[in-house]
């Protein structure tokens, strides 16, 4: 199964990297981790996002569209990087998760959800729905 | 069992730590069979103290150590038989007196070279090719001997006694769990990506059964080839081969319609295709060119999995391109099957004439005699060329032929719209 593993952000992260030894330190350890999850066939892929300071948000409500500029306040509910692995179960999963050094200065939290499958799609889509959908993916394989 | 998170748990830590505790464990006792046993008296340790200790800081370390134990007692025990035995277990009680962090630095094994040791073993030439394929999924992807059975759809007395025989031929061959180095290297290296890709493939296109495609068997030959690929990354044809199963599994979930229906590669639904994985066999094929091995079997294979790859339509597909990819494949990987493909591909590049010119030198070639797909190509090109009559009776021809159900569905539908 497919999951993605989302390392969520702190204050310090936040904060944007600013050199030191213990951030290089931080790089290699994380650096052998990757090493290990490749050899292992589990790392799909994965990458580091910038503070929320560079994103921007779009809120909904009927018909409007509000644009919102980072940074946003609640810290701990951000994302500030993400793997894609793929595992045998999802304890497969959090056992891998237990090994990945400390991603943060200070207490962080790493979570990981399941992608939905083909199969997950079956009773909740309803055909109509899901001609559109393929349409729509013609159309963009086709651009 | 399974209900209890604590034991879930040890399971997983188990099954990551698997195929290199028996790595370790066969090169100490030169022994798969007991590194087996080992490796479960080890798990069998760890379900006993785990949930009153908590799972250690490094559970393989602590694994392999228990394993150790249990092997020097088993030496102890063998040693008045055997000088040899007495050695080892020797050895093995000075290492005894190691501190944890030496344990865990023989343990750590950066290089994965005895993972890769265990791979070379399972896929060794004196093995035949299905018997390395059950072993090595066995040992290495840790399937249990059913899952492996419902995978090739043989029961498990046949897939167990394939295993038993495979691990006999080692024993007797004295095979070692080493990483063979330089010429040695390059003379087994085939055997192995053989292996993984007969796995995949079997996954890929079902030989026989009712369904077109088993997609864990695909998954496990991509995990084995990303193993393989993280453990020797100069290799090309070891990336060349992921990139070919990276991209071909990118289809897996457009080849079979909605019915379960055959769908073929020009029919797909393009939208369907995985692009994160096509992202990375793109990725491993250009690694393997980097490193000279544009030419390589493998390579050439995934270079024409990627032309149809990078074709956002069937009808953007370069096939002057794939023509002149099979042109240098059939001088590497001369094979009737590549002489039918390399037809097919000229009939895009050039015209169905062309395609007919070629299918037709080919035709009498002993092992495609019983091929579908060759009578299905024929009769693709000849109604191209408005033949309809003959394009029917090759139709007709290959469903006769067709070994899976699916794709005998398919052809009969063609046959009848001629």
């Amino acid at each position: 199964m497919r999951v993605m593993v989302f390392v969520k952000a702190t204050e310090d992260s936040e904060q944007g990297m600013t050199p030191s030894p213990e951030l290089s330190q931080m790089f290699i350890d994380m650096g052998k981790f990757n090493e290990e999850l490749v050899n292992a066939g589990v790392l799909v892929a994965g990458d580091g996002l910038k503070p929320s300071s560079f994103g921007k948000r779009v809120a909904f409500d009927g018909p409007s569209r509000t644009v919102i500029d980072g940074p946003f306040a609640e810290t701990r509910e951000l994302v500030a990087g993400y793997w894609i692995w793929e595992v045998k179960d999802m304890d497969e999963a959090v056992e891998w998760v237990k090994r990945c050094p400390n991603p943060m200065f200070g207490p962080s939290e790493i979570e990981i959800r399941p992608f939905y499958e083909m199969e997950d799609f079956g009773d909740v889509i309803p055909d109509e729905a899901a001609a559109i959908h393929d349409g729509v993916g013609e159309k963009l394989a086709n651009r | 069992m399974a209900a209890d998170p604590t034991h879930r748990a040890i399971e997983a830590v188990f099954r990551i730590e698997r195929a290199r505790l028996i790595a370790g464990l066969a090169r100490l006792t030169r022994d798969v069979d007991r590194a087996e046993e080992l490796a479960q008296d080890a798990l069998l340790v760890a379900l006993t103290e785990w949930p009153a200790s908590g799972v250690p800081a490094n559970p393989g370390a602590w694994l392999m150590a228990a394993a150790k134990r249990r092997a020097i007692d088993g030496f102890r025990h063998t040693a008045m038989q055997s000088r040899k035995h007495a050695e080892i277990a020797r050895e093995l009680d000075e290492e005894q007196g190691m501190s944890a962090e030496a344990v865990e630095a023989a343990l750590d094994d950066p290089l994965g070279d005895e993972l890769l040791g265990l791979v070379f073993a399972a896929c060794h030439p004196v093995i035949g090719a299905e018997g390395r394929a059950a072993l090595t999924l066995r040992l290495v992807g840790g399937l249990t001997v059913e899952e492996i059975a419902r995978a090739f759809l043989s029961n498990e007395a046949a897939i167990a006694a394939r295993i038993t025989r495979a691990k006999k031929a080692i024993a007797k061959a004295g095979v070692a769990f080493e990483v063979p180095r330089g010429a040695e290297l390059a003379a087994r290296l085939p055997s192995v990506l053989e292996v993984v890709y007969l796995i995949f493939n079997e996954g890929y296109a079902a030989t026989a059964g009712p369904s077109l495609v088993r997609p864990p068997l695909c998954g496990e030959a991509q995990r084995l080839g990303r193993i393989l690929a993280g453990l020797m990354p100069d290799q090309p044809e070891v990336l060349g081969l992921l990139a070919l199963m990276e991209i071909q599994a990118s289809r897996l979930a457009a080849r079979a319609g909605p019915d379960g229906r055959f769908v073929p590669l020009t029919e797909q639904n393009r939208a369907r295709w995985d692009q994160l994985l096509i992202r990375r066999g793109l990725n491993a094929l250009a690694r393997a060119e980097a490193l000279g091995g544009a030419n390589g079997p493998y390579a050439l294979q995934a270079a024409l999995a990627a032309c149809h790859a990078r074709a956002r339509r069937a009808e953007d597909t370069d096939w002057r391109r794939i023509a002149l990819l099979y042109d240098r494949l059939r001088q590497v990987m001369p094979s009737p099957v590549v002489e039918l493909n390399r037809a097919v591909a000229h009939s895009m590049a050039f015209g169905p004439a062309a395609g007919l010119a070629l299918v037709d030198a080919i035709a009498d070639e002993a092992a495609l005699r019983n091929y579908a797909p060759l009578p299905a190509a024929r009769g693709d090109f000849l109604l191209r060329a408005g033949r309809r009559a003959e394009a029917k009776a090759q139709f007709e021809a290959a469903a006769a032929l067709a070994g899976n159900d699916r794709e005998r569905d398919y052809l009969l539908s063609r046959a009848a719209d001629c």
